[in-house]
């Protein structure tokens, strides 16, 4: 079977005090939430920290705090369950439901925390594979390699964002808390991701993701994702949209991003200006709009399915995606 | 009485009784392969080869030996004997000798106190290997026959290449009203069993070197450790737990198995390994990929006056059942429908990639996919109803076919009958509008082959049976259990016979030492040839009893049931069957009996007439409904109607499983299992890598995935069988992914000839102005010259008349009737 490499394991119960290791750690730990994720990328070697540093026993990140219908904060060790079976957040916010309960299986999410989810790390055919695969193919620019085969002249690296709850929360415009030995910091979801495969994530290497901030709805949202099967897969594209329309029909605001295609979620910033004080019943306006995000997607050849058909059926989803937000 | 003619009622036969081993199963109480452990054992791990093809310079583990913790390091030098599971491609070494073939092959075994200890150690050791081309398909091992990736086989990169014709089939499509001709792409996929191989090897103080494995093959298995090792068979022990799944990717003897067992003799301990799951797609002997070229002429009514069937295969790295399957891709095309005359060429390539062997349907799946695709086009061309041209042109009953296989009872029109009427076929195929479509196909398989896969003329299974003055009978038999409920069958046959309740039937199977050899659980073989072993055990030990039961009758009417043994005139008169098992042993002492199971001599004799033949053969018929979204291309099936000719159903919830388990898989061959592989840019690599290692990244359906089944069982005893059974574990896998592709074109009117039927083909068939997406070429293959056997029905005599006579036999001709 495959084991997990050695590993010293801290599990502080202050958040603190987790800080304050990581103060000193730095990059030579790996911050456990729950596990879905580090651990397979562990025993294929992906990642080897010397130090796995758990949260779980930090009671304070599975806090929650406010309500669904007017804000809330949901504390970084909040299970995709706990999200995926509330049905106060399925009714304010039914985009972010979804996502949680479309991510991996069952037994996954209920382990598998939002925090977690958020700060995933980046996936590529080339780069999620056991050593002896990768030693096979001479490694890749992400791990022990100097190549991006997925484009082999590239300077960077074009590892796949995977994550579905974090377009959801793009779009909705939340927020989180990243807590170090030296304070503590708010951003938007937006700013906690960079466009490169390897540095995905602006956490840096001594900040623990504490909480995730959801501002009151502003009108409706929406997720689609497009994977192979019903469940267990990664998107291969997933899009997210949040709109408030006016009485009218007519778009008063919309954010449309983009996951499962480059290296972070993309915002389809032409689209959202397009539809600016158009209809959305408007077929020809959607078909327009749904060119505009399907513009934003631009997959590569590192996941399932072929890359040219994943261009085209980005405009089929985002399609469906805009006509979810009429419904 | 056990032919399938008997109508009296039956104690547990029919009854759907909760399986003998489903608590075990449930409660966690089975112990696989994985779950043995011993004191003081050592784990293994494999290095393997990171290179596709390549000559092995030098092996330095000076660092490995050098690790604390580490006990031995073995490497090729370790096994020069070869092996493999066919006579004709003993082309395997435990540890690769002075080559490697693909990425993956095991070159060094490193043995450790800890798992984790071995892991790390083979990163220790260094290999380091000159390179030799790279062959990646078929159609390049045809166009570079040098280097050649195997020192023997036809020639050049061919492994085995096969012509047969039965009568002229030029002349037939010259006189054919119309003559079609397709190509077809069947991709290969891997077996995908739960259950990932793992092997627990000791030297016992008896002496004996037992090993605890995951097989399906305990006996191919034991002849193969003690060929490689060279210790005499009789001090080798092959012991095969309950199996997670086998589906045929553990029907050889492996690599592990043998190295695991060397090591523990060096170390003087017992030694485990446990493959990963990369290293199972690793072993593979999954499906082959085939590409086809079919050509069929058939008369204004739509009789096949000839057929002609063109198959290349991927083999892959080594031989496996290479040769077997490489003729499976042609031997089954005629137990369905009549066809007058037909011509069968088969390749098998080696190539750089793990080896293909037999899945699920052994090398049938393939050749079914294109003929069912191709009629379908046929009856198209001739406005012919598709399920309507099936009943019309099923073979009949008792048929000798063009290529001489006796086929004997034919549930085929039933089958068709049932799913055609179950899914309101008539007033719904073609009417379903567009984006929905219906779809048909039917199907055959073995039921056992009809040669062991070494030359002798033992039985092909054994069962013994101890019946003891509690009640309680013990049996045993080789046979594995692999899931498919073997062990139940031979408790529910013995039961049966004897009249007692299944619980006080103790099986004990899978072990080489503890009963008769049952050649595996492979070719659907084990209900009909171990269940005839078993009826025939039962019915000595009630002879036995019969006579001794002291009940003051004659013998005939002694009937069996309910735990007792009775008077059939007078149940009042009558004993317990301990009691019954107590008067037997005190007449003739301990009651032990045995049975046996041959299948019949096949009635052709051409060489390769002993691929196909079988005791009898089971047929399935399905109806699959679809719906298509034309935006993206993606297939959703909503329903599977299936129908199959089981001969009896020994226990019908046991039948069903098998049936709904064969659908499932068909779905993910049809829809997105590949075993596909991923080619470097050759100037910056030579890297010739499985592209999806995984679980996750290996599609293939899950729950949510799986459409609705409605399964009909067709009853329709078969005389060869124990009490009428035919085969259900691989049979009802074959008409589904045709049926998808049929299903496809009438929601949408677009050819997909090649599985798996992906959004990405349906929406390129769609745009294409072919409306087909497929292959549209075969490479050119130096056939053979081929051997040429007169069909029965045009004065053969079941041999070749180009060859010398293999074997004296002339064919009975009260046994021809054409189909």
């Amino acid at each position: 079977m495959m084991r997990l490499p050695r590993f010293r394991y801290l599990a502080p119960t202050k958040l603190s005090e987790a800080a304050a290791i990581l103060a000193d750690l730095g990059t030579q730990a790996s911050v456990l939430a729950g596990g879905t994720d580090l651990f397979p990328n562990m025993k294929r070697r992906q990642q080897t920290p010397a130090t796995v540093l758990g949260l779980r026993r930090i009671a304070s990140l599975r806090e929650r705090s406010g309500d669904p219908r007017s804000g809330m904060t949901l504390g970084a060790l909040t299970r995709l369950s706990e999200i995926e079976h509330d049905s106060a957040i399925a009714a304010a916010f039914p985009a972010l439901q979804h996502a949680a309960a479309s991510v991996a299986t069952p037994p996954l999410r209920n382990m598998g925390t939002l925090g977690g989810n958020l700060c995933l790390d980046t996936r590529c055919s080339y780069y999620d594979q056991g050593p002896e695969w990768r030693a096979a193919i001479g490694y890749c620019m992400k791990k022990d390699g100097e190549v991006c085969w997925v484009a082999p002249g590239s300077p960077r690296c074009w590892a796949v964002t995977s994550t579905d709850t974090a377009p959801v929360l793009c779009a909705l415009g939340a927020e989180v808390t990243l807590v170090s030995a030296a304070g503590e910091r708010r951003i938007p979801v937006t700013d906690l991701f960079a466009d490169d495969g390897i540095h995905h994530l602006t956490r840096k290497p001594d900040e623990i993701l504490s909480a995730v901030h959801v501002p009151a709805p502003s009108g409706r949202s929406t997720y689609v994702k497009l994977r192979r099967r019903e469940s267990f897969d990664f998107p291969v594209l997933g899009i997210a949209a949040s709109a408030r329309l006016r009485d009218d029909g007519a778009v008063e605001d919309v954010r449309i991003f983009v996951g499962g295609t480059g290296s972070r979620p993309l915002e389809a910033r032409e689209a959202a200006q397009w539809l600016a004080g158009r209809k959305l019943a408007d077929e020809d306006v959607l078909r327009e709009a749904a060119e505009l995000v399907a513009h934003v997607a631009r997959p590569l050849q590192n996941t399932d399915f072929s890359m040219s058909w994943r261009k085209q059926a980005a405009r089929e989803f985002a399609l469906r995606a805009l006509r979810n937000l009429l419904a | 009485m056990a032919d399938g003619t008997d109508l009296r009622p039956f104690n547990v036969l029919g009854k759907p009784l909760r399986r003998v081993d489903a608590f075990g199963k449930v409660t966690g109480d089975t112990r696989f392969a994985d779950d043995f452990a011993m004191p003081g054992m050592l784990h293994m791990k494999l290095l393997r080869s990171t290179v596709p093809h390549a000559r092995i310079v030098s092996i330095d583990a000076t660092k490995a030996l050098a690790m604390e913790g580490v006990r031995a390091v073995l490497t090729g030098k370790d096994f020069p004997v070869p092996f493999g599971i066919l006579p004709v491609s003993q082309d395997e070494h435990a540890l690769c000798l002075d080559k490697v073939r693909f990425v993956g092959d095991p070159v060094v075994a490193v043995v450790a106190t800890e798992e984790l200890i071995a892991e790390e150690a083979t990163r220790l050791v260094e290999v380091r290997y000159e390179p030799l081309t790279t062959i990646a398909s078929p159609e390049e091992a045809l166009r570079v026959p040098e280097p050649r990736i195997h020192e023997y086989g036809d020639t050049g990169n061919i492994h085995k290449a096969v012509a047969l014709d039965f009568g002229d089939v030029p002349a037939a499509l010259a006189s054919a009203h119309l003559v079609t001709e397709d190509y077809f792409f069947y991709q290969g996929n891997t077996h995908l069993a739960l259950e990932q191989h793992a092997a627990l090897a000791y030297l016992g103080t008896d002496g004996r070197m037992t090993i605890v494995t995951s097989t399906q093959t305990p006996h191919y298995v034991h002849r193969a450790v003690a060929k490689v090792l060279g210790i005499p068979a009789s001090r080798v022990r092959i012991i095969a737990p309950p199996q997670g799944g086998g589906f045929g990717g553990k029907t050889d003897p492996f690599n592990h198995e043998i190295v695991a067992a060397k090591a523990a003799a060096i170390t003087g301990r017992p030694v485990k390994i446990a493959l990963t799951r990369e290293e199972v797609f690793y072993c593979h002997r999954g499906r082959h990929p085939v590409l086809m070229r079919m050509r069929t002429g058939v008369d204004r009514e739509g009789r096949i006056l000839g057929h002609s069937v063109e198959t290349l295969l991927d083999g892959g790295a080594y031989g496996s059942y290479g040769v077997a399957s490489t003729f499976y891709t042609g031997a089954l095309e005629t137990v369905t429908y009549r066809i007058d005359r037909y011509r069968f060429r088969g390749c098998r390539t080696f190539t750089n990639k793990p080896p293909c062997g037999p899945k699920r349907g052994h090398g049938t799946p393939q050749p079914r996919f294109g003929l069912e695709v191709h009629i379908d086009k046929i009856c198209e061309k001739l406005g012919r109803d598709p399920a309507q041209w099936r009943i019309d042109n099923a073979v009949a009953q008792g048929s000798l076919t063009a290529n001489w296989l006796k086929v004997r009872t034919i549930g085929l029109v039933p089958c068709l009958e049932a799913v055609v009427r179950a899914s309101g076929w008539k007033d719904r195929f073609r009417k379903l509008g567009r984006g929905r479509g219906l779809g048909i196909a039917a199907s055959s398989y073995l039921c056992g082959a009809g040669l062991p896969i070494y030359w002798n003329d033992m039985p092909h299974s054994g069962v013994q049976l101890l019946l003891d003055r509690s009640g309680s009978v013990t049996a045993f038999c080789g046979a594995a259990e692999v899931g498919q409920g073997s062990d139940n069958v031979l408790a529910v046959l013995v039961a049966e016979v004897l009249g007692i309740d299944v619980p006080d039937v103790k099986v004990v199977t899978g072990d080489t030492a503890l009963g008769p050899v049952d050649l595996g659980s492979y070719s659907s073989r084990v209900t009909v040839m171990m269940g005839n072993a078993a009826v025939e055990a039962a019915q000595r030990a009630r002879e036995r009893l019969e006579e001794a039961c002291g009940l003051g009758i004659p013998v005939e009417r002694v009937a069996f049931g309910g735990g007792r043994v009775f008077d059939a005139s007078d149940p009042s008169n009558g004993i317990s069957f301990a009691e019954a098992v107590q008067r037997a042993e005190s007449k003739f002492g301990t009651i032990g009996t045995v049975g046996s199971y041959r299948p019949p001599k096949a009635p052709g004799s051409y060489k390769g007439a002993g691929v196909g033949p079988s005791p009898s053969y089971s047929y399935t018929a399905a109806v699959v409904e679809v719906a298509v979204d034309e935006a993206t291309g993606i297939v959703r099936v909503e329903k599977v109607w299936i129908a199959h000719d089981i001969g009896r159903a020994l226990n019908p919830v046991l039948v069903r499983g098998q049936v709904e388990g064969s659908v499932y898989m068909a779905l993910g061959e049809a829809l997105m299992e590949e075993q596909a592989f991923r080619r470097l840019p050759p100037r910056l690599s030579g890297a010739l890598v499985h592209q999806t290692p995984s679980m996750l990244e290996y599609k293939s359906l899950a729950s949510l995935d799986m459409p609705a089944v409605e399964t009909i069982l067709i009853e329709n005893p078969e005389p060869n069988g124990p009490f009428g059974a035919k085969e259900v574990g691989q049979g009802p896998l074959l008409p589904v992914p045709p049926a998808v592709a049929n299903a496809v074109y009438d929601a949408v009117r677009v050819r997909v000839d090649e599985v798996p039927i992906t959004p990405e083909k349906v929406l390129a068939a769609l745009r294409s102005s072919a409306k087909r997406y497929g292959p549209s070429k075969f490479p050119v293959v130096p056939w053979p010259d081929p051997l040429i056997v007169a069909p029965p029905w045009e004065g053969g005599d079941g041999s070749a008349s180009n060859e010398p006579k293999r074997r004296e036999r002339p064919v009975r001709r009260a046994e021809v009737v054409k189909p």
